[in-house]
């Protein structure tokens, strides 16, 4: 494995190529700053905003990034 | 009305009026509508974020202090509702939860062996539940005994402002209901809110209704009042039906007249 090495997610239902071993919140954080508001599923497992910085993204992992919006 | 507040949960609220965000022109007439409305709580809707959308829904709850009310809506069995109810928690910092789970795109009427199922794990799981559901007394029951805070039956199908179609139904769940009952979905007009209230729920919950109409802001008032004149009645008790007339008039003491010559000129 090089320093080049990359992995292909899922995330929002789009597949994407990351650096190897990223992890949840570097990828948060391409979707957005917003210090709160935000929540991410790991392959179906809500994943606490606490652990996202402890959590390493593998080949095909199904991520979902979610806010609140108008509705209901 | 401040004397006479609505609780659910551990949580009172001065406002009967519960408003969703879905379905506003823009995030500007959203705001002032939810304003006029005098609503302390609000839905919105949990979705993969979009970082091209500018504007949040979130800011404009917080900047007037209304309090979010995540919905599962969407949700077509009890495992996505509950990870999104999950979800909406780790997001918005709430363990409130507007459980909807729904069984098809054409009626978006509620699964209610799906909602049942999800509602026992979201109590479990300590949630503050609100089911969306059929217009159902029996489901109304199970639901709370199934431990949620209140029942939320369908007065019609979700944006068809149909009204009440069985208000039979909703007198039957909000004689015996033991926590408060909430008017959601159908509402088209203000006097369908009315109405709601006077079958005795405790609450009306709509959005439609107003981010829909010709003047959402109007309504949103319109709404506002008919809530607590609905509420009002219901709490004064209203005249029972008769069939025939009831003068309001003294009967005693009516002038002995010529009915043959009345003095006109």
């Amino acid at each position: 494995m090089t320093s080049t090495a990359t992995t292909t997610l899922s995330v929002n239902g789009e597949p994407r190529r990351v650096a190897a071993g990223l992890t949840l919140d570097r990828l948060v954080a391409d979707f957005t700053t917003a210090p709160g508001g935000v929540a991410a599923a790991l392959n179906e497992d809500v994943v606490p905003r606490g652990r996202w910085a402890q959590t390493p993204l593998g080949e095909g992992d199904r991520v979902e990034i979610l806010t609140a919006v108008q509705g209901g | 009305m401040a004397d006479d507040p609505l609780t659910i949960g551990d949580t009172a609220f001065t406002s009967r009026l519960i408003m969703g965000t879905g379905g506003a022109p823009s995030l500007d007439v959203l705001e002032r509508a939810l304003l006029a409305s005098g609503t302390e709580l609000t839905t919105v809707a949990m979705r993969r974020l979009d970082p091209s959308v500018s504007g949040s829904v979130l800011s404009v709850l917080n900047r007037h202090g209304i309090r979010v009310l995540p919905n599962t809506a969407g949700c077509y069995t009890a495992g996505e509702a509950v990870l999104t109810a999950r979800l909406a928690r780790e997001a918005l910092g709430t363990d409130w939860v507007k459980l909807e789970v729904i069984a098809d795109e054409r009626t978006l009427l509620p699964d209610p062996v799906e909602l049942l199922d999800a509602a026992e794990t979201l109590v479990d799981d300590g949630f503050t539940v609100l089911p969306y559901t059929n217009d159902d007394p029996v489901l109304a029951r199970k639901l709370e005994e199934a431990g949620c805070a209140a029942i939320m039956p369908l007065g019609s199908p979700i944006g068809s402002g149909l009204g009440i179609r069985n208000p039979h139904n909703f007198q039957l769940i909000t004689e015996r209901a033991g926590v408060p009952v909430i008017l959601d979905a159908g509402a088209g007009t203000a006097s369908d809110a009315a109405l709601a209230m006077e079958l005795g729920c405790a609450a009306v919950m709509l959005a439609s209704a107003v981010t829909r109409a010709q003047e959402p802001v109007l309504m949103a008032e319109g709404m506002r009042h008919a809530v607590e004149a609905g509420r009002l009645a219901h709490r004064a008790g209203r005249i029972p039906r008769r069939h025939f007339a009831e003068a309001s008039s003294p009967t005693e003491g009516v002038a002995a007249l010529d009915p043959e010559r009345p003095a006109f000129g």
